[in-house]
Parts: C-alpha cells; structure tokens; sequence
C-alpha cells in the first residue's frame, strides 16, 4: 500500500453465473485524486464499484482503506458508508416519497429519533452552498431529475467521505450542471478526498482527471496519468484493439443519397408531450434529430411513432393521409421504432431472445394469426446471425444479455417487420465501441437497401457521420435544419446555441 | 444573503404530499358524513357517547389498522391478524379460565404477556420467511390467517367465556369523563364513558404516529415502501427494517386480541373474521397506498371510523341487516379507491405540465 | 439475478409442485394403500359412480382447478390477484338459480338460457375489476376488495331468500354424473376449460401478449399491443371460468347458500398458483403448473381427512405444508442450500475459501 493511497483493492474476482465479471482486478486511488475508471460495458466497472460499496460480496481479493486497520470488510451499503465511502450512482437512488432533506440524512444518522428541524437546517445550508435550486421539505418526486441527482450528490459531498465514487453521474444533467459538479470535484479533490469517476463521456475524463484505470473484459488493462494517454489511445486500449484498427472508425463508408419520393410527412403534428413541428423524410435518406438533453427530439420521434398521446397535426406516409394515433397505426404503416430507454420501453427482459424478436411481427399479423413455432425459431435463427447476437441460446431471456445484444435483439425485431421507414432513439447509448460501430454500419446499410432511417444519438460525431440531414432542436421546437457542407461540428454546435426558430 | 433565502424557503409552506391530500379528503368526508348523521338521525348521534361508543367498539380494528398501516407503507400486506386475533382471545379465555391463577392482577398480567407473546411469535416467523427468505407476503400471511384459526378451533371448538373474575372487574372500568357527558330526563349527569381498549388504541395510534413520523425506524419504513432499492444504496438495512415491520404489526394484533377481550370477554372459533379485509379497507380509505410508501395512520384511524360510523347508521336505520352493511361498506370502498386513483392521477399531469 | 430469471422459465417451474404431489402420493401409498382403491358404487338417483379417494380429489378440486386458470392468467397480465372470485362466483350461482327458476321447469335450453346468463353477469362484474386496474391503474387486490366485500351481499339480494333449492335431475347430473357415465361430471368441466384455454392459446397471440404486458407493459404498448385490451381480457376469461365453478357448485349443492358457496376459494386459487410456481408480480407463467397447484391442496385436505384429523383444524396443517411448498419454491432458500452444500463438501479441504465466500 502506497503511502497516499486512500484505497488499495488488490486481486479482486467475482464471478457470476456463466461469466468472470471480475479477474484478478487491482485499484488503487490517492488521496485528492480525480481517478478515471474505464471500459466499455461488461468490462467490470460497474462490478467493481459494487464490490466497493457492499452492493455485491467479492470472493477473492483484498480492500483496503485509509485509517482501518488491516483488511476493510464491506458487506453491506452502510458498511461503506461507515468506512468513507460514498457513491452517486447513475440511476437516482434515493427515495422519491422522501422530503429532499431526509433523502440526504436517512441511513447516515444513528440516533433513533429523527431531528426534523436539525434536518431542515443543515440540508438549507448545504443546498444553498453548491446552489441546488431545492428547498428541504420538498419531496423529492417533485424535483427534476436533474435536481435529484445534485441532491444524491450533495448527500455524498457531506459525508465527509475520503472515497467519492461518481458511477456516470452526468447522463442526466446538462452542460452547466456538468460544469457545476466538475467545479464541485475540483474542490473536494483540493480538501484531500480521492475521487473515482465512471463516465462515457470521454471530453469530460480529459476535462477533470488526473489518472485512467482501464478495465477490459473483466481483467486490469491499466493505470495512466491522463496527460500520457492520449484520447485515441484510450479507446483503443479500451477496446483491445490497436491503432491501425481504429482508423476504421473515421471512416465508416459512403452516406447514401436519398431518393426522392416522400416516405413520411408530417405536418404541424403535436402529442401531449411535444410541440407542433413538421417533418419529412424520402426514401433511402439518413436523418438525426439533434439538441440539448430535453430539447424535445426523443418526444417528437415519439410523436411520429404514436408512442405518446398525439394531440394534433397531419400525417401522410407515401402521399396518403392517414391517422397515427398509437403504436400499432405507426406499425401498419410500415414505421418502426426503437426507443430511447431500452431497459424501461425496449426488452421485455424476463422473455426468450426468440419471442423478443418476433414481437413486432407477430403484432402485425395479429391477435388471431399466431406464428408457427418452426417460423419463429427460423427466424430468431436469421437474426441471431445476422447481427451476431451474442447469446446462450434463443431461449435465454433477453435481459440476461449484455446491453449491446440487447440492443440488437430489438433491432432484429423491427427489421424483422421490414419497415419503410425505422426511427432509432439513441441505438448506441450505454453500448460497447464495437457494437456502436456495427449499429452505424447497418444504418449505411439499411439506407443503401432503401429504407429511410431517423437516427438519434447524443454523441454528434455519429450522426455526422451516418446523416446526411439534421435537424436541430431547442426548447422543444425545430431551431434548423443542416445539410451537406453545413454538417460539421462547429455548425451544429451554432444552432443548437442560437439557431433561429424556422 | 444565502441565510436570508435559506430562512425564507424554510418558512415557505409546502404544498400537500399525497399522504397527506388523502387524509385530508378521508377527514373531510368523516366529518361530513358524521354531520350528516347528526342531523338527520339525531339522538345517539347528538350524544359523545355515541363517538365513544365507536372507539369502544372498534378498538381492535382501529389497532389493527394501524399495525396494517406501518407494513403497507414498507410495501407489505399481512392478512393472519384477524386470525392472530382470534387465536389471542381463544388462548387468552383459556388460560384465564384454567390457568389456576385466580383473580389477582399477576394472571391478567400473563396473560397480556401470553396475547403478546403469540403476536410476537407470529410476527417473527412471518417477518423472518418474508424478510430473509424473501417469499411473497400475501401467500405467508394467509399460511398464518389459516395457522391461527386452525390453532383457535384446535384450542377449543366451542364459545369459551371468561369466568376469570379478576379480568371481568377489570373489563368493567370505564374512563368516565363528565364533561363531555349529558343530562339525562332525570336531571342526572351520565359522564361519557371511555373503555380501556379504546383508551389503548387511541395510544396506539398516537404512539405509531410519532413512531412512523419521527422514529428512525419508521422513516426507513417509508423510505422502503419508497423504493427498495434506493434505500438499500442509501444505507439502509431493508431486511431488518422490513423484519421488524412485520414483528410489531404481530405484536399489534397481539395486542388488538386482548382488546378484543376486554370488549366481548369470551372466545369463539369466529371472532374477528375478515377483520383484516376490513383493516386494509380502512387503511386503503384513509390514504395508505398498496404500492408502499404512502400512508399516515391518522388517516388510517379515521378510515376506521368512517367503516365504524357506517356501521353504526345502518344498524339505527331501518335497512338493519349484515347484508346492507356490507353492500354500504363496498360502495364507500369503491369511492373512495375511484377518488384516490383520480386525485393522485391529476395532481401526476399537472406537475408533469408544470415541470 | 439471472439464474433466477433463467430457472423461472424452463420445465423448472413445475419440478416443485411435481415433487411435493409425489411426496404426497407416496405418504399415503406407505400410510393406507387402500387409499388409492377405486370403487364402483350406485348413488341416490340409481346411477352407477367411481368411488375412492383419488376420484373424490379430482372431483372436489373442480371448482377450484377452473378458478385457477383464470386467476393465473390475470395474474400473469395484471401482477396481482384477484380476491372477489368466491364472492362473483357466489352471484352467478345466484343468477343461475334465479334464471332457472323463472321458468315453470328446468330442460335442456333452460339450462342453456341460465348458463348464458350466468356468463353474462360475472363477465360484468370481471370487467368492472378489469377496468379498475386497466384504466384506473388500481392494485388488482384493492380494486377486488369492493366485490370481495361486498359480491356476496349481492348474491343474497338477488335470490332474495338465504338457500334457494333447486331440484332437477338435469342439475343432478350437472353436480355429481351423468347416468350411464360413472366419473362425476365436475371433472368434464375442468378439462372443458383447460381445452377452451388451450384452443385459445393455439389459435390466439394470447400467451406472448399476455406475458409481454405482464414483464414490461410500456414495452408492449410501443410493440403495438393494448395492455389495457389485454388486461381486460384476463378479467373477462377468469369471469368465464368463475361462472363455471359457480354453476358446478351450485349443482353440486342442489342450492345457492351465499355464506358458504365457494368459501375461501379465493386464498385457495391463489395458493394454487404459487403453488405452481408462476410469480406472483406476473409474467411469465404456467396454467398447468397452477393446475396441478389445485390438486395438491385438495389433495392434502383429502389426506388430512382421511388421517381423521378435524375437519375444522385441518387449516392449520395445510398452512405448514404450503409454507414448506413455498420454502422449497424461494430462489434464496436454494441458494443458501446450494453455498451450504458447497462448503460442507469443501470445508474439510479449504477452510479458507470458505470464509472468503463469506
């Protein structure tokens, strides 16, 4: 153990059924560090911090922290706590009956009665010192959720822990609120607490870092200090691929050229959860939705899909006006959809990978038209090979697969009903390099076959790379519309900042 | 400045939680319907008597309401305390009339052991298959509903009442309270009367209140039914707190049995049946959410008291039969979960609208 | 986690209630294997009839095994339970014998008229609780508490007398045999049922809907299926089935008593269910499995009985066998045994790892 190292995990396994998620993991985090901790999903990170905060047991392997004496046990979340550790997680994990305040005191205290005004007081303080717009006796559900996550980490920061553990903590917070809490860390990692950052989001590891662990496949690939790894490095080292292979990324192939029949138009079409906007898109054509976090791209996809309650607006799809007003029209008009939250609105998790992808189809034929099981199975076949779907076998329930398989199970199920027109919602959030890779490629490859696609994603390199139109959000309304030399970075950037309304 | 704003959001009322819209329409419509009753039945409802004579008869209920209260707010259902009360009195009447201990105080005291000692034990095997073996409550709550009537028809088959004279004085004591009392056509002054069964449930109810609201226990009671998950991250132990929800709702039906005895001193194979149907009716009216984390027993107490009163109105009107109770019980039922699922849908868009 | 998910899907689901029927079944072989002895016997109307034990727990568990099959599929679509069916149950009996009783003689298109009608009402009364928990969004317990609380109360004012009799030869044949067939015709009614169900699931999306709204409804709506179709349509095929168990429990009795028609038939259809290891929270599920869940616990009631235990008592052993059952069933009992087993196998050799694992 290091002299200012603040936590050592030394040969740390753990396996789960089928799979090593841990192999032999070494850690180490200093005292008034900013520790990167990256990998691609399934590399073990979020394993890891949950062997770390007591949410799982390790079987092998050794923690050891900073002023206790010999080796740390950690079996539960408050022996964590006890220990000095604290930890934001992605999702919010805090109790959304709670006040604001409790959510920040409850579990931490040992009295057995609850000092409410003592609460009250201190939460006001601490809320009112990294300027969290929440009141204390708020309760939480009425917070948004980018409210709630400062709160989960305004609990952390006044722990007074030596061991911060931020586990993607930025997804639902915008860039201001991002650069809130990189000013926050800034400050704790001054006071001497060692921070551990789990991020995707590659500009911000550079932006506050100061050392890289990376995790491949379960096992240590390495530690770095970040000004010796540059970026490109990093992702290759995250994806066990070297250099020459990554040139591959910059160049995926040719966008197709659109054709020129109107596959989908929509006109001034609003759902309850979006403005009016108007929308078309010809055959064969690449399209994105782009903007802010809550610019409304995913509700006017949404919207198309007949996914919310559709409020107004004309529709045509093929030049024929029709009527979408809940999933199955969008279907029967040949429209696919693939949703934003795979977990929450995709997979049906506890079913087979072969019932998943024959969901959709299934649908359309009908309540009283069910599939021959010999079609079915020739079909899952197909599809498992086709996108190399990584699974035990087509009965395996889908959420046991890994997030990128899981991904391409529903994309098989949409192809499967052979759409004119497909819209993907963040297709390659939370997935691994190689598949983000492939789902890009199989969009050239759906356009060239003629299909038109709407492709969404937060990162906009990939949707300059695949779309040879954008269309920019803010505030919910179609700020521009970007095409051929216009589809650059900077552009893109512009309107989002101060495009004009159209 | 920042001290300024800080004491300003704090003297800043919050809007209503949903727990608390809930009881307040449960309040609301009790009042209401006991106002109706004042007027338009008159007599005994004019009468304080009457109020307490609703407390004295609905003494276990309201105990067991409560003890319902605490587990659906950690996100449980416990459906044997009907049951556990029926074993209670049977095994309390029995042990009253054989034990051999006459008449002094040490034999009501054992018993009240023994009436808590079952709930206990009920509590722990339940809490312990519930918490730590994690299976389903619903199919080990209703193991324990047909243990403990097993147990009670095993213990005795037919009507056991107490001979024990020591517990009979004692059942006979009465709060007395004169000035809420009235004056009778003779010009004397009848005191309403209060029985201690419904002088220990309205503790209980008071002392669950605090328990839930300030006790640490009960916020992560709360903090469990909330989300499970998060309150596991948060530091929480759920598996104890869940534990030790179940062990006082035992305790409570425990409790709630020899209540019972006090109020009807004698046993009987069918005492309390479906009591737990009604316990849950009367938290569900008093705004306890099945789904966890939502609940006040204050609202519970007066969920208790509108099934209470209902009960009451029928029994003086001329629609006097079991069956009308029952239809006016599923009518105020359906109501009120009709009002709740609206109430709490409109208030979910109008802060989607707003946020 | 996974593993969980995995072992709930497979033939797994039904190796426990399989087991637990095979335990059963061999107690009493060892107890009185004069148990399983079947018999031919002349009833009171001078049909001939099977006899025994065996055939009067298939009989008797009729009732409940219908019950079962519709409760598995609401819960399966609804994560939740339904407990209004003995007091629904109750009113179709009570619309049965009302409907019969209108006319001056019970014949065949009678009989017909009354089952349709009987259909009619519980199929109302289903899709009121269906609507409660479909479009209200209620738990299905709670929006079933209103008809629990209150369904038999509706069943005494329709008949508007407290056991209405009814005599019929056809009604006879109805609750115990047909003449000329010696197995008691409550029977056909399980597997008229279990067919209907099967026939349904064959030429119907019905099990994969069912199981995709129950896993993840906001994932089937944007697949294009109607949870709340699909959820009403659990309510009205358990209001179907609790029509049937009704009717054949009221031909069984001759009379519609409205306290004791199909008491405590809820809890027990429950039971069943868990029984047959389907998740309570819904999902995926087994109806054979709940089937099978039905004899076990009628099964046990038959051996307790034959044991000479109290009839009245008999609660509190059926509670300790099915905790046993539901043990057996529990993910985290069969991990603890398994890491159990694990470390008395390798205690002896490494002491060490052992307290590693812990």
């Amino acid at each position: 153990m290091q002299g200012d190292a603040v936590l050592t995990m030394r040969g740390i396994c753990k396996s789960f059924p089928g799979t090593k998620a841990l192999n032999h993991v070494d850690f180490t985090l200093r005292k008034g560090e900013i520790h990167a901790l990256m990998g691609e999903n399934g590399a073990g990170k979020s394993t890891l911090i949950k062997v770390l905060t007591g949410v799982y047991e390790k079987e092998e392997g050794s923690i050891h922290i900073e002023g206790i004496e010999g080796e740390a046990h950690i079996h539960s979340p408050q022996d964590a706590q006890n220990a000095g550790i604290s930890t934001v997680y992605q999702e919010i994990t805090l109790c959304p009956n709670l006040t604001v305040a409790e959510n920040m005191f409850i579990g931490r205290d040992e009295e057995m009665v609850v000092h409410w005004k003592d609460y009250e007081k201190k939460a006001a303080a601490i809320l009112n010192n990294l300027g969290i717009p929440a009141r204390p006796r708020q309760e939480l559900s009425s917070c948004s959720l980018a409210v709630q996550q400062m709160v989960a980490i305004a609990r952390a920061v006044d722990m007074n822990c030596k061991v911060l553990i931020l586990d993607e903590p930025t997804s639902s917070l915008d860039e201001k609120e991002v650069e809130m809490l990189f000013g926050l860390m800034r400050d704790l990692k001054n006071r001497g607490v060692g921070i551990v950052f789990v991020t995707h989001f590659l500009e911000q590891v550079y932006a506050v870092s100061d050392r890289i662990t990376v995790l491949r496949n379960g096992e240590l690939v390495g530690e770095y200090p970040v000004q010796e790894l540059p970026q490109v490095e990093l992702v290759a080292k995250m994806m066990g691929k070297d250099l020459n292979d990554m040139a591959q990324l910059e160049q995926l192939g040719q966008k197709s050229v659109p054709g020129e029949e109107t596959v989908y138009e929509a006109e001034r079409l609003s759902s309850s959860d979006s403005k009016p906007f108007n929308f078309r898109i010809r055959k064969g054509e690449v399209n994105g939705f782009t903007g802010l976090l809550g610019s409304g791209r995913s509700e006017s996809v949404r919207a198309i899909f007949g996914a919310d309650r559709v409020t107004g607006g004309r529709v045509k799809v093929h030049g024929k006006e029709v009527k979408i007003a809940k999933p199955h029209d969008a279907m029967k008009n040949g429209i696919g959809y693939l949703p934003e939250d795979r977990k929450r609105d995709g997979i049906i998790a506890d079913l087979s990978v072969r019932d998943n992808i024959i969901l959709a189809m299934q649908v359309m034929k009908g309540f009283f038209h069910p599939m021959r099981r010999s079609d079915m199975e020739k079909f899952a076949d197909e599809y498992v090979k086709a996108l190399s779907i990584k699974t035990a076998s087509k009965d395996t329930p889908v959420g046991s697969l890994s997030g990128g398989n899981q991904q391409k199970v529903i994309l098989a199920r949409w192809l499967l009903t052979h759409p004119d027109y497909l819209i993907l919602d963040e297709p390659t959030r939370g997935i691994d390099v190689g598949t983000k890779l492939e789902i890009q490629k199989l969009v050239l490859k759906l356009a060239e076959e003629n299909m038109s696609v709407t492709f969404i994603s937060s990162e906009i390199e990939e949707m300059l790379r695949t779309c040879s139109r954008l269309i920019v959000m803010r505030d919910r309304n179609i700020v521009g519309e970007l095409t051929g030399d216009e589809l650059t970075q900077a552009h893109v950037m512009k309107t989002i900042a101060g495009g004009v309304r159209q | 400045m920042s001290m300024k704003k800080a004491s300003v959001s704090k003297r800043r009322r919050e809007p209503l939680t949903d727990s608390q819209l809930l009881m307040t329409i449960t309040i609301g419509i009790f009042a209401v319907m006991y106002a109706a009753a004042m007027i338009f039945m008159g007599g005994g409802f004019l009468r304080t008597q009457q109020f307490f004579d609703l407390l004295n008869d609905n003494a276990a209920l309201i105990i067991i309401s409560c003890s319902l209260t605490i587990v659906m707010i950690g996100g449980g259902i416990n459906i044997s305390v009907g049951g556990v009360i029926g074993l209670t009195v049977m095994a309390c009447a029995l042990f009253l009339n054989n034990s051999g201990i006459q008449n002094g105080p040490l034999g009501i005291l054992l018993t009240l052991l023994l009436a808590l000692g079952i709930g206990l034990a009920f509590g722990v095997l339940q809490g312990f298959l519930i918490s730590y073996l994690e299976i389903q409550p619903f199919i080990v709550t209703l193991a324990g509903m047909f243990l403990s009537r097993g147990l009670t028809t095993m213990l005795s088959v037919n009507p056991v009442k107490v001979t024990h004279e020591g517990f009979l004085a004692l059942v006979k004591n009465r709060l007395a309270i004169p000035w809420l009392g009235y004056t009778a056509k003779n010009g004397n002054l009848i005191p309403a009367k209060l029985e201690i069964g419904a002088v220990v449930a309205l503790l209980i109810v008071v002392l669950v209140y605090f328990m839930l609201r300030n006790a640490k226990l009960g916020r992560h009671i709360y903090a469990l039914g909330g989300n499970q998950q998060s309150a596991l991250m948060l530091g929480i132990n759920v598996k104890r707190t869940r534990f030790i929800s179940y062990v006082i709702s035992g305790l409570l039906s425990g409790l709630a049995g020899f209540v019972f005895l006090m109020h009807k001193p004698a046993g009987n194979a069918s005492v309390a049946m479906r009591s737990e149907m009604d316990a849950i009716a009367a938290s569900i009216i008093g705004g306890t959410l099945l789904t966890g984390g939502v609940g006040n027993v204050i609202g519970t107490f007066f969920g208790t008291m509108i099934l209470a009163t209902i009960q009451k109105i029928i029994a003086l009107s001329p629609l006097n039969e079991s069956w009308w109770q029952e239809m006016a019980n599923g009518a105020m039922l359906g109501l009120f979960i009709l009002l709740q699922s609206v109430v709490l849908s409109s208030r979910k868009k109008k802060a989607r609208t707003t946020s | 986690m996974n593993k969980r998910i995995i072992k709930k899907g497979g033939v797994g689901q039904l190796l426990i209630p399989l087991v637990a029927l095979a335990i059963l079944l061999i107690f009493n072989l060892i107890r009185d294997p004069g148990f399983y002895s079947i018999g031919v016997a002349v009833n009171n109307s001078g049909n001939k009839v099977l006899t025994g034990n065996i055939i009067s727990i298939i009989d008797s568990a009729s009732e409940l095994a219908i019950i079962a099959m519709g409760m598995t599929l609401v819960t399966a679509a609804c994560g939740g339970q339904d407990i209004s069916v003995g007091a629904v149950g109750t009113i179709a009996g009570s619309i049965f014998v009302k409907t019969l009783k209108a006319f001056p003689d019970i014949n065949f298109g009678t009989l017909i008229l009354a089952i349709l009608a009987c259909c009619l009402v519980t199929i109302l009364f289903k899709s009121f609780n269906g609507a409660l928990v479909a479009v209200f969004k209620i738990q299905p317990m709670i929006a079933t508490l209103i008809l629990f609380s209150c369904g038999r109360s509706i069943a005494y004012w329709i008949v508007g007398s407290a056991t209405p009799q009814i005599d019929s030869p056809i009604i006879n044949s109805m609750g115990m045999t047909i003449p000329g067939i010696p197995i008691p015709t409550p029977i056909f009614g399980v597997v008229l049922v279990g067919l209907i169900l099967t026939l349904i699931f064959r030429l119907t999306t019905l099990r994969l809907y069912t199981e995709s709204v129950g896993v993840n409804q906001g994932a089937a709506r944007l697949n294009g299926i109607n949870p709340v179709g699909i959820k009403m349509l659990s309510f009205v095929i358990l209001g179907i089935c609790v029509a049937v168990a009704g009717i054949i429990g009221t031909c069984r009795m001759g009379q519609v008593s409205h306290k004791t028609l199909l008491i405590d038939i809820e809890m027990d259809a429950i039971l069943a269910v868990a029984i047959g290891g389907n998740n309570l929270g819904g999902g995926r599920f087994k109806i054979s499995g709940s089937i099978l869940g039905a004899y076990i616990i009628q099964m046990l009631t038959t051996t307790l009985l034959a044991m000479r235990v109290d009839p009245v008592n008999i609660k509190a052993y059926k509670a300790i066998v099915i905790i046993i059952i539901v043990m057996a069933g529990s993910p985290v009992v069969k991990q603890k045994l398994t890491a159990l087993w694990h470390r008395i196998r390798s205690g002896g050799l490494k002491p060490a790892s052992a307290k590693g694992v812990n």
